[in-house]
């Protein structure tokens, strides 16, 4: 390790170098509550505009404010820059600016920096009054000198204080002109999203965080003797830079729903709070019901009486939602429920991201109940999924279940920007009468797929029921009615899944060795990491499945094609060969569980839930490592 | 005259009789206080004119819970306690409709406790009726939070072991309760005149129901049926006026719809079975009023989504 000790006038002496890469990335790392996530948001906000492929990712612990300079409390965001466009948070970060050591502790401990990154360090705790701070400070240096890290002291504690009363309050916006400085960004832009950001507070809190931000900026040209250049891609169109979560909550509205029902629950709360800020002003309802029981029951109410609802929620309020969900299904009544997975069982890993609730969505309710269920694998795409989703909810009359993840939730990238049509709104219900001799559930025997009537409808009157009942909507507990039933409502899934395109390889459609199969927010690193497979000669390619109920049609066909199939997940398998697991008493991941019983494959699975989005480089040496024929 | 809905559709000059809001003969037991329920409601919607199709009974799991089944109107039959949020989405959405929510006493007080106070306070215009027999009667004899103290069941043989809930009580106690009222199947004239009451109340009309399982309570209100002195019915002018009950019950006082603080008084009084309209306040403010937005247009929508994604927009 390297502990520099720049200053004014030793930069004076010695040239400035601009190191020229295509991909780099920064962190932001403080105490929870210092506006580490603010700064980066707006770091990667204004890299975005200037034309660099950006993925942001934040790194929360899951208390509001754990203890103060605590490696297992380390508060913060990762910000990939490249020079195009970039889908996952990467490997290793490059650049940290860190408001204490011990945050810092937390980041290295989790090797989450690269072995020769350059560190910004806020040097006020080696010099501090208290000895305990002091003494904890030389064992945080005496434990990273193990890396080849170039950790540089900077006084931002003693700069903010020229400004604010509380640095605590404004080291972000110092952070940010260090960041601004050495990476070049053009200043203005900077200023402009700062503004942005603190839109709706006071003008002061702006004017004295551009105050924060000259500080930083000025301190960098002047102190530091480094900077990157990261080359910038073409426009290409309009973009928006958003998160996972903004982009469901404009997608929803985009798709015509007017309704959601929610009760607070990370990570997807901010796609409530994007709704709560916009919706009412296209005539939508945000409803915080009083539970999560409440609100997919709200959503149920709703989407009965004609207008299109949905629920949005994560993993423990999935589980509560259970049983309405089985009841939506039973009673046909079009339902999009959003779950933005985190990590569980249980309350598990409030704001760390799995894809452990597929076979919960698949599965989870009592009894039979088909439904369908999609996994948005880009920004992008949970935008588009809520237009797709309530079309299929409304065609089919069934529960469409979204799974996104806290990967997405938080992930910032520039995104094209949606052309919005009218036509992806929802058409009013339609009111008039019922034609004499409809039933509520005329199923089409083809297609089981029936025509709905909503209250208002003379002559259509019927009690829809959680009870097994015939095309009347009467109870019914006859053996053949039940039966029917069954079949109508598991027929129509099937009828859907034959309206769908096969899914399209990554690599070589042809075929090869080892095919990697994922779904949901692990597209983007899973496809860098075949990329590289392949530029180094392997015959490896990629799958990723949108559509997990049902399938897209095709997968035995494509697995045919490769000696070896294999899922990627965020979700727990267990590794052969460990103590007490074999072949046959192996937890499989849930994808490959799926696969494995839909297409009789033999499908392996690769999986990891340590908390964080998977790496590219993970997933890398996973495919080197399971390569067939020992290829490695 | 007896009505054609599929002919006469779009005509306003329906007018509808007790026996169109009537569905499949009701396969309540002999003696169940349901059926007295049914009936009152059926002849509310004849007196109110109420459109089968605009009007939506919502129910939960329990035997009160089948009464949707028994009316001609759209219903709504979902999961054991969970009636009140469905209502909560129906009305939000289409305030136009009447909405009238049945629940039992396990439905309401025990297992969807949590909607219940928390449609109290949302306010929502529409009836909510507590079918309350003190039991649960159609998974066959258990205690329920009403059931009275030492009541023996099939899951408390020695008698229920605490005091019972007092479902009135817990209404009057929560923050913008606008309509609070009991009456009893055993009063026929009293039941109408209550719901009459709930249904032009604007706003959430909570109604508890008292009523007899002929299976398993039936000895529970043995002394309000055959000793009318043991009932005492709340009288005022702005309360709930039944006629021809006078003559019966002599037991009368007289009580102010608008006091919160007598009415919590009488609610909790001593085990004396007390009808009429506890507290009644139509200035609380409703949930779907405050939530009315505006409608727009595809375009319109399209338009403003534009507006903020400029926001985003690189």
């Amino acid at each position: 390790m390297k502990q520099s000790t720049v200053g004014a006038t030793a930069l004076a002496e010695r040239e400035v170098s601009v190191r020229t890469v295509s991909d780099l990335s920064v962190e932001v790392v403080s105490d929870s509550g210092e506006g580490a996530q603010k700064c980066g948001q707006i770091f990667g906000a204004v890299s975005a505009k200037m034309g660099n492929g950006v993925w942001t990712v934040e790194i929360i612990p899951a208390e509001v404010e754990p203890p103060p300079r605590n490696p297992a409390g380390a508060s913060g965001i990762r910000i990939r820059l490249g020079d195009r466009e970039v889908t996952n948070w990467g490997d290793e970060t490059n650049v940290v600016v860190a408001f204490n050591e011990q945050a810092l502790l937390g980041r290295h401990r989790l090797n989450a920096l690269a072995s020769d990154a350059i560190i910004l360090l806020e040097n006020m705790w080696a010099t501090h009054s208290n000895p305990d701070v002091r003494k904890q400070w030389e064992d945080a240096m005496e434990e990273l000198s193990g890396r080849s890290y170039t950790i540089v002291g900077v006084p931002m504690e003693e700069q903010c204080l020229t400004v604010v009363d509380d640095a605590r309050k404004g080291k972000n916006m110092f952070a940010l002109g260090l960041l601004c400085a050495l990476f070049d960004r053009d200043v203005e832009r900077a200023k402009d999203q700062i503004a942005h950001a603190f839109r709706g507070k006071k003008a002061e809190i702006t004017e004295r965080n551009h105050q924060l931000f000259d500080l930083g900026y000025t301190w960098a040209k002047e102190n530091l003797d480094f900077r990157f250049e990261i080359p910038t891609m073409p426009a290409g169109g309009p973009k928006v830079v958003m998160n996972g979560n903004e982009a469901l909550a404009l997608g929803a509205a985009a798709a015509g729903l007017e309704l959601v029902a929610m009760y607070p629950i990370t990570p997807a709360t901010s796609a409530s709070h994007m709704l709560g800020e916009v919706f009412d002003r296209y005539g939508g309802v945000v409803h915080q019901a009083e539970d999560e029981i409440a609100a997919c029951g709200v959503a149920i109410g709703a989407s009965y009486a004609g207008r299109c609802a949905f629920t949005v929620t994560s993993g423990p309020g999935f589980a509560l939602k259970t049983e309405f969900i089985g009841l939506a299904v039973m009673a046909e009544i079009p339902l999009v429920v959003v779950d933005v997975q985190r990590g569980g069982p249980s309350t598990g890993l409030p704001t760390k991201v799995e894809q452990s609730d597929l076979l919960a969505a698949m599965f989870g309710q009592p009894g039979d109940a088909p439904k369908v269920v999609l996994a948005p694998a880009t920004i992008e795409e949970c935008f588009h999924v809520m237009t797709t989703a309530r079309r299929i909810a409304e065609a089919l009359r069934t529960v469409v279940v979204v799974l996104s993840d806290a990967n997405l939730a938080t992930g910032v990238a520039p995104v094209a920007r949606p052309e919005l049509s009218p036509d992806w709104q929802a058409a009013p219900p339609d009111l008039r009468p019922v034609p004499p001799g409809a039933k509520p559930y005329g199923w089409d025997p083809k297609t089981g797929l029936s025509r709905r009537f909503v209250p208002g409808q003379p002559g259509g009157e019927h009690v829809v029921t959680g009870l097994a009942h015939d095309e009347r909507s009467k109870v019914a507990y006859d053996a053949d009615t039940n039966q029917r039933a069954m079949e109508m409502r598991s027929r129509k899934i099937a009828a859907f899944q034959q309206t769908l395109l096969p899914p399209v390889v990554n690599g070589d459609p042809k075929g090869g060795d080892l095919l990697v199969v994922g779904w949901g927010s692990t597209k983007g690193a899973i496809e860098e990491a075949v990329d590289r497979a392949r530029r180094e000669g392997k015959s490896v390619s990629s799958l990723h499945l949108a559509f997990l109920s049902p399938f897209q049609p095709g997968l035995d066909k494509v697995f045919s094609k490769f000696k070896k199939v294999m899922t990627v997940e965020i979700n727990h398998s267990d590794v052969k060969g460990t103590p007490s697991i074999t072949e046959y008493n192996r937890r499989r991941g849930q994808l490959s569980m799926l696969l494995r019983a839909t297409t009789l494959v033999d499908v392996d699975c690769w999986t990891r839930t340590i908390g964080e989005p998977l790496r590219p480089v993970q997933i890398y040496q996973a495919i080197r490592e399971n390569m067939p024929g020992g290829k490695r | 005259m007896s009505c054609s809905l599929l002919h006469m559709a779009n005509e306003d000059d329906r007018v509808f009789e007790m026996g169109d809001y009537q569905g499949p003969v009701a396969r309540w037991c002999a003696g169940c206080g349901d059926h007295s329920v049914l009936t009152a409601v059926q002849r509310l919607m004849a007196e109110e004119q109420l459109k089968p199709e605009s009007t939506v009974f919502v129910s939960g799991i329990g035997c009160s819970s089948r009464f949707p089944h028994y009316m001609k109107t759209y219903g709504f039959h979902g999961l054991h306690g969970r009636a009140l949020p469905v209502a909560t989405g129906i009305k939000l959405t289409r305030p136009e409709l009447d909405v009238f929510v049945v629940m039992g006493d396990g439905d309401c007080v025990s297992i969807g406790a949590g909607h219940w106070v928390h449609a109290i306070r949302y306010n929502m215009n529409m009836v909510a009726l507590l079918l309350d027999n003190h039991i649960y009667g159609l998974t066959k004899k258990q205690t329920s939070p009403t059931t009275p103290q030492g009541y023996k069941s099939n899951t408390q043989p020695r008698g229920s072991y605490l005091p019972a809930m007092n479902p009135l009580e817990v209404a009057l106690g929560v923050t913008n309760a606008s309509f609070v009222a009991q009456t009893a199947e055993f009063v026929p004239a009293h039941l109408f005149a209550t719901l009459k009451a709930a249904y032009r109340h604007k706003g959430l009309a909570f109604v508890r129901i008292l009523q007899r399982c002929p299976h398993f309570t039936q000895d529970l209100f043995q002394d309000a049926v055959k000793k009318p002195d043991t009932v005492e019915i709340l009288t005022h002018p702005e309360g709930i006026r039944a006629e021809g009950l006078d003559a019966i019950y002599k037991n009368q006082i007289r009580h102010d719809p608008a006091d919160i603080h007598a009415a919590r008084e009488l609610a909790e009084g001593p085990e004396k079975v007390r009808l009429g309209l506890f507290f009644r306040d139509e200035s609380r403010p409703r949930y779907e009023e405050t939530r009315a937005l505006p409608k727009r247009t595809a375009r319109e929508k399209i338009d403003l989504l534009n507006e903020d994604f400029d926001r985003y927009a690189v």
